[in-house]
């Protein structure tokens, strides 16, 4: 069964609060090199047999997946 | 303020006012008591109803509907009875989005833009001044423009956003309804705590009116007015 990987992400200009806090912790374990950090969201999708999996996942991902006004997202298919 | 309620007349028996449950919501019971505190019948919906009973107005009310999973109202977005109220606002019916019910409205595309974590990293749980900057409103009529009112907040998610046309469009044609006053407590663009659709039936807003409904159990009762807009709106269409 063909699955497909959703990954979302906030746009470029939407302040990600959550990247921030992680990124502002990491160098008290030692991480002092990275400089920043966005969290998103991935989602794993199994799709029947039958009809196209990329194009299922990018309808489910603009429907309800993703917001469009916040996020952006990518499909692709998962390597076996 | 005792009597407030009072003050309204005689209510129509026949006016009813929806509010909604889904599974998650905490603020329900809160926002049909605030209703019926304005003189006004409520009539309980559930999420799963794909009839709105013949409701003249509908609260969404606040929580943590679906446990917020995916994002704050993006799953109650497609329940049987938003899909009912999306339908029935756009031929006018007032609907009031209160937090989570702000949420749904812009998941549902019933308002623009969304709602996002709070820049601050902090849940806010406060008494907020708010001034209210369209009185024309269904559910602000009964408000002076600029007014300002006092109403509790409590969200982790009330960053209102938008894209600058969005922004701008909201701005020019008197669609920001409620502008947080002092300290923003969430990073909201333009200290926007509340908005509405064109037409004015549809508003929402992160503050919750419904906890400010009477001195004994709230900061004020200014909440209270934004029911008896509404009941003023149902009584004069």
């Amino acid at each position: 069964m063909p699955r497909v990987i959703v990954d979302v992400m906030p746009k470029p200009e939407i302040l990600d609060p959550q990247g921030q806090a992680i990124a502002r912790a990491l160098p008290n374990l030692g991480f002092d090199n990275v400089t920043s950090v966005r969290q998103g969201k991935r989602f794993e999708i199994e799709v029947a047999d039958g009809g196209d999996p990329l194009e299922v996942a990018r309808l489910a991902a603009e429907a309800m997946l993703a917001n469009p006004v916040i996020e952006d997202f990518t499909v692709h298919v998962a390597p076996d | 303020m005792p009597g407030a309620a009072g003050s309204l007349g005689p209510v129509s028996a026949s006016i009813t006012v929806g509010v909604v449950t889904f599974p998650g919501s905490l603020d329900d019971r809160d926002a049909a008591r605030a209703v019926r505190a304005a003189g006004v019948q409520v009539i309980r919906l559930w999420h799963g109803d794909a009839d709105l009973h013949g409701v003249d107005a509908v609260v969404l009310p606040g929580g943590f509907s679906y446990g917020d999973y995916l994002r704050g109202g993006a799953i109650a977005r497609f329940s049987s009875v938003v899909g009912e109220i999306v339908a029935a606002a756009g031929a006018g019916l007032p609907v009031l989005g209160i937090c989570n019910g702000f949420q749904v409205l812009c998941e549902a595309h019933l308002l623009p833009g969304a709602l996002v974590r709070n820049a601050g990293l902090r849940f806010v749980c406060r008494d907020q001044v708010l001034a209210v900057e369209n009185p024309s409103t269904s559910w602000t009529n009964q408000y002076a423009a600029g007014e300002q009112i006092l109403i509790p907040i409590k969200h982790g998610e009330g960053r209102y956003v938008a894209d600058a046309v969005v922004l701008d469009e909201l701005e020019q044609s008197g669609r920001v309804v409620f502008r947080y006053v002092g300290d923003n407590p969430n990073g909201a663009l333009n200290n926007i705590a509340g908005i509405a659709n064109e037409a004015g039936n549809v508003v929402g807003l992160m503050p919750h009116p419904e906890h400010a409904i009477d001195e004994l159990t709230g900061p004020s009762s200014d909440g209270l007015t934004m029911f008896a807009s509404l009941l003023k709106a149902l009584v004069a269409a």
